[in-house]
């Protein structure tokens, strides 16, 4: 757990005082990524690094595991934090492995014990460790010395991560692989993690908290989720773009508005009895019809139900595509701008049909938080004057 | 021909010359990279220190050769050691600072910033970051100091063998002073021959010495 307590820097410089980091105050508790987000020159990096006392804080405290680490010795404090910085920083006079084993060899970890770690934190960033570990910094790609990075910080198991913009040096593509990647080092490992970025879109996909810093002061401290539904005011607002009710699509899953309320006919039903479920379940195009294990086989549409006469196994169309629960919303409208529909059936892992999801259940879901927060906003920028 | 015939009849004479002339400037410069590179470190904690330092060594590489062996003679003297082998190891001494305190100075300064924080951020203690990162990277350029030091001052150990210090500059002065151009030639040849072979010896070294994940770095710098 990380406790920043009034944390402050104020910069001397020539043209006067920069006021860095204003009374910065936040809680990051275990095992979770916060994200620090922000225009640039907000006091992100600032906030940061006076956590592993790169930069001294003017005023304020920062409690690690509830420990004030005021009175600790800057050294020891250091190597129990992972430190990846934005210019990855790997030492270019060393290998591979010794880069990765600089902080275990300082703990004065015994050979073959820094050895293996090597060879463990390989493995886990997925390089091949006899092809690398002998290899040096200026033989590897961008991304791989990313990697190296984020093993060189990880080697000795800190508790505490920093990471300041630690994938900003990639192209897009591997940008994303490697954020996925770190996610699921990140499910087993349970670090307290502490992150700067200025990708919203990074924030939002790597953060179980968002900070947003706006000239050295701490705007909104949420989670992601909220903090798209709920902006605090008018320039998180503008922070967060235009679309944010779109980047909201990633965070909710189909199990969170799926609708079990489905009307479905089976093979055998006639179509006269297939169009009174449209009428009765209030469809206007279509209606789904399942096999005797409830997995879904084809779609009857109203016009066809209403114009000929026969069984359902006769006339069905195919279905254009099901939904998983743990689908998020985005793949969902994709799904249903792909196919020009409102609906789309819900699978569980079995395949058996489990539900609905509608264009109309997801612009609900979607727009209520907003709807809710209207009024709030309205009285915030009345006050500030915004 | 005849210069070749007169180096073929002194040629043990002219490599007992050689190896005391080796053996001068490489006793010097190797006192003056002790003195030098730890100076050149201590001098990046203060700006104002750097700039003072490094001026009093300009100043010095600027005095001729013969004035200072000329200072030196007086001041030796006193412990009876005003010609020879002393004055000429110090004169080397002196003007070898600058080239090495100098080129440790710039190194050390100019290891890339980035890697100063990481190595700060994971918990290397001032010393540990001087040994396990900044003297390292900045070996090539302390080298190459170094190498500047040596090919300037064989050609200042020249002069010395007026204070009778030998070396190669014997053959010099002895060809001025008998009016005999075959010495004299024969040993300004061999003066330049020393410095061109032993400037690439020491660049075998400098490469040797850089850290291998530096060369591709260091070959396009
Ligand atoms: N060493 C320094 N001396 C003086 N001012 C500084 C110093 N470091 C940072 N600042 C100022 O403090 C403010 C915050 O800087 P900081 O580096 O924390 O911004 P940031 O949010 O990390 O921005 P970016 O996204 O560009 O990295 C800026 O106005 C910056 O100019
Ligand atoms: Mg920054």
């Amino acid at each position: 757990m990380i406790q920043l307590d009034s944390l402050t820097k104020v910069f001397d410089t020539p043209k006067g005082a920069v006021v860095a980091a204003d009374h910065i105050s936040m809680e990051v508790s275990a095992g979770e990524i916060c994200i620090l987000l922000g225009p640039s020159g907000c006091g992100k990096t600032t906030t940061l690094k006076m956590i592993n006392r790169i930069i001294r804080p003017t005023s304020g405290k920062v409690y690690i595991d509830g420990e004030d680490t005021t009175g600790m010795n800057t050294q020891e404090l250091r190597r129990n934090i992972g430190y990846v910085i934005q210019q990855i920083g790997l030492f270019p006079n060393m290998t591979i492995e010794e880069n990765i084993t600089v902080v275990p060899k300082l703990l004065g970890w015994d050979r073959a014990h820094y050895k293996e770690r090597a060879r463990e934190m390989m493995a886990m960033i997925a390089l091949e460790p006899d092809a690398f570990l002998k290899r040096y910094p200026s033989e590897l790609s961008g991304g791989q010395q990313q990697r190296i990075g984020v093993a060189r910080a990880l080697a000795a198991d800190p508790p505490v991560m920093l990471m300041d913009e630690p994938f900003g040096a990639i192209d897009p593509i591997n940008r994303a692989v490697i954020q996925d990647e770190f996610l699921k080092m990140q499910q087993e490992l349970n670090k307290t993690i502490m992150f700067v970025s200025h990708d919203i879109d990074e924030a939002i996909k790597m953060g179980d908290r968002i900070a947003v810093f706006r000239e050295g002061k701490l705007v909104q401290y949420s989670t992601p989720d909220d903090l798209l539904a709920a902006p605090k005011n008018a320039f998180v607002e503008s922070f967060l773009g235009e679309d944010r009710a779109l980047k909201r699509l990633n965070l909710v899953k189909v199990r969170e508005i799926v609708s079990d309320d489905i009307g479905t006919v089976t093979p055998g039903d006639t179509l006269e009895k297939a169009l009174a479920k449209i009428d009765d379940f209030g469809y206007q195009n279509s209606i789904l019809m399942i096999n005797d294990q409830r997995q879904p086989a084809g779609i009857i549409t109203r016009s066809v139900a209403r114009t000929t006469k026969g069984y359902c196994r006769d006339h069905f169309q195919n279905i254009p595509a099901t939904v998983n629960l743990e689908d998020d919303l985005r793949k969902v409208a994709s799904l249903m701008f792909a196919h020009d529909t409102t609906w789309l059936p819900c699978v569980d892992d079995e395949g058996r049909v489990c539900g609905q999801i509608t264009q109309r259940a997801m612009t609900r879901h979607l727009g209520s938080r907003f709807r809710a927060r209207e009024g709030d906003i309205r009285e915030a920028n009345a006050t500030t004057g915004e | 021909m005849e210069l070749f015939q007169y180096a073929l009849n002194n040629l043990d004479l002219l490599l007992t010359r050689t190896i005391e002339h080796i053996s001068l400037v490489g006793v010097a410069v190797g006192i003056a990279t002790l003195t030098g590179v730890p100076i050149g470190i201590a001098i990046t904690k203060s700006e104002r220190l750097a700039r003072g330092v490094l001026y009093l060594a300009s100043i010095i590489v600027t005095i001729p050769s013969i004035a200072l062996f000329g200072i030196m003679i007086p001041i030796l003297s006193l412990i009876g050691q005003g010609i020879g082998y002393l004055p000429a190891v110090i004169a080397v001494l002196l003007y070898s600072q600058l080239p090495i305190i100098r080129n440790t100075y710039t190194a050390i300064n100019n290891v890339d910033p980035a890697l100063r924080e990481a190595a700060r951020g994971i918990g290397m203690s001032p010393n540990q970051r001087l040994r396990m990162v900044e003297i390292p990277l900045a070996v090539p350029v302390i080298m190459a100091g170094v190498r500047t030091a040596v090919v300037l001052n064989i050609g200042v150990m020249a002069i010395a063998a007026y204070i009778g210090a030998g070396g190669l500059g014997t053959f010099i002065s002895r060809g001025i002073s008998q009016s005999d151009p075959r010495q004299l030639i024969v040993g300004a040849v061999a003066v330049s021959l020393l410095a061109i072979i032993v400037d690439y010896a020491l660049l075998a070294v400098q490469k040797w010495l850089t850290p291998k994940g530096m060369e591709k770095a260091v070959s396009t710098a």
